[in-house]
C-alpha cells in the first residue's frame, strides 16, 4: 500500500509517503528510532504485520516538525528518516 | 431551526424473517460526527443504523446498535464477532477487534458498490480521504486531509446554518441556477462565512453562494483525488455523498460518473468493520479458536 500523511494548505503540500510493501519484508524497521522528532509508529496492517505510519496527532504538523531536518541551504540528500530505511520506503513531497 | 441537522436513517432487510443459524457478524464506525451500526447474516447486509454521535462513545456505539438490532430480537450476545473502527474504534465495549477506517472503508465500498470500484472518496463530518483499492476491496494507496473542515460534512454544517438553509436542500438549491459561479476563493469554513456573507452582500442569491461553495469544495477534493491517483470505477462514500451538488461537480472535474447506491453512503466503514469481522471469524473457526 502507497501511504500519504500529511496535509495541503495555502503554504503547500507537505505528505510523507511510505511503501508499505516495503516494510512487511523489512528486518531492522530503522525509521522506528530513526526521527529525531518521534513521528514513526509502527502499526499492524491488514496481514497483522507491522508497518510504518505517521502518528495520528502528527500528520497535521508535519511542515513545522521537519523544518530542523530541512535547512533551506545543505538540506542533506537523504533525511534521518530516510537514511534509517534500508529499503527506500520513504519519500517526502517538499 | 437546526439547518445543518441531517437525517438519521435505520434499515432492515424485510426479506429475512429470522437470523436464528446464520452467522451474525457487525461492525460500529464511530466518526466525529455520526455514528453507523452493520449487522450482517452469513456475509450479508441484514440491517443498519445510522444516528448523529454523542458526547459519549461507548454510549453512541451501543445506541446505533440498539437502533440496528431493533425488531430483529437480536441482543448484543447474538454477535458472534463485532469490529470497531473510525477515531472511536477502540471505544467500542462489545467489540472484539479494531480495525483502521480506511480498510473498513475499502471493504464496504467494494460491497455497496461491486468489486470494479477502483478509487474511493470518503467524505466524512470532519476528514477526507482518497482511497485506491483492488477487486477484493483491499487498500493499495491513501491520502487523507484532516487538517481543516474543508470537503467535509462539518464544513457544509456551517454553511448551512449560515445561509439558513437545511443542509439536506443545499445540493439541489446550488444545481437550481444557471451557468456556474467562481468558486468561493477559500473553502476554509472560517474564511468561507467571510466569503458568503460578502457575495450575499453584493447581492448574490443563497442558490449562487451554496453554488460556489460546493464548487470550491469539489474542486479541493478533486486535488486530493489526483494527488492519490483516479482509476475507474469510481465511488463516493459518507455524508457528502448525499449532496449531488458537491458530487455533480466533482463528476464534472474528474469526467467521470460515481458508482451510485439505493443503500445509505454512511454506513461503508461500518459495513466494512462487519465484513472483516465475518472474515476474522472464519479464520478463527479454521484454527479451531472459534
Ligand atoms: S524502515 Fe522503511 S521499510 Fe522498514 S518499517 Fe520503516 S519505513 Fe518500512
Ligand atoms: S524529515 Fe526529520 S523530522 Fe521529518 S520525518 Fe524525516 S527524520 Fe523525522
Amino acid at each position: 500500500m502507497i501511504a500519504h500523511y500529511g496535509f495541503e494548505d495555502g503554504s503547500g503540500v507537505f505528505y510523507i509517503t511510505i511503501d508499505t510493501g516495503k516494510c512487511a519484508r523489512c528486518e531492522d524497521r530503522g525509521c522506528a528510532g530513526g526521527c529525531p522528532e518521534g513521528l514513526f509508529a509502527l502499526e499492524p496492517d491488514d496481514e497483522d504485520i507491522p508497518v510504518a505510519g505517521i502518528r495520528e496527532q502528527a500528520r497535521n504538523a508535519l511542515k513545522a516538525a521537519c523544518a530542523a531536518c530541512k535547512p533551506l541551504e545543505r538540506r542533506p540528500a537523504l533525511l534521518p528518516c530516510q537514511k534509517s530505511c534500508g529499503l527506500e520506503a520513504i519519500t517526502h513531497s517538499w | 431551526m437546526d439547518y445543518w441537522r441531517w437525517t438519521e436513517s435505520a434499515w432492515k432487510d424485510p426479506d429475512v424473517p429470522d437470523w436464528r443459524g446464520a452467522m451474525v457478524t457487525a461492525g460500529v464506525d464511530i466518526g466525529s460526527t455520526s455514528t453507523q451500526a452493520v449487522i450482517l447474516l452469513d456475509g450479508k447486509l441484514y440491517a443498519y443504523a445510522n444516528m448523529r454521535t454523542g458526547s459519549n462513545s461507548p454510549n453512541s456505539a451501543l445506541e446505533a446498535m440498539n437502533r440496528a438490532m431493533e425488531g430483529t430480537g437480536l441482543t448484543l450476545e447474538d454477535l458472534r464477532f463485532t469490529v470497531g473502527t473510525g477515531y472511536g474504534r477502540v471505544n467500542v465495549p462489545f467489540a472484539h477487534k479494531s480495525v483502521t477506517e480506511i480498510t473498513c472503508h475499502a471493504r464496504g465500498a467494494n460491497y455497496l458498490y461491486g468489486p470494479t470500484v477502483r478509487t474511493i472518496l470518503d467524505m466524512g463530518g470532519q476528514d477526507c480521504k482518497a482511497i485506491g483499492c483492488d477487486a477484493k476491496g483491499a487498500v493499495t494507496s491513501f491520502m487523507m486531509n484532516d487538517k481543516c473542515a474543508a470537503g467535509t460534512g462539518r464544513g457544509m454544517e456551517v454553511i448551512a446554518n449560515l445561509l439558513a438553509v437545511p443542509v439536506e436542500e443545499i445540493g439541489p438549491l446550488s444545481l437550481s441556477i444557471d451557468g456556474e459561479p467562481e468558486p468561493v476563493s477559500s473553502v476554509c469554513v472560517i474564511f468561507a462565512k467571510t466569503a458568503a456573507t460578502g457575495l450575499m452582500r453584493a447581492g448574490w442569491s443563497k442558490e449562487k453562494v451554496l453554488a460556489a461553495y460546493c464548487l470550491a469544495m469539489a474542486i479541493r477534493v478533486v486535488r486530493l483525488l489526483e494527488r492519490n491517483g483516479v482509476e475507474e470505477d469510481f465511488a463516493i462514500t459518507g455524508g457528502i455523498a448525499k449532496n449531488s451538488g458537491v458530487v455533480r461537480r466533482i463528476e464534472r472535474l474528474l469526467g467521470i460518473t460515481a458508482l451510485k447506491t439505493d443503500l445509505d453512503t454512511q454506513i461503508a466503514g461500518a459495513l466494512g468493520g462487519a465484513l472483516i469481522a465475518g472474515d476474522l471469524l472464519r479464520k478463527r473457526q479454521a484454527s479451531g479458536k472459534g
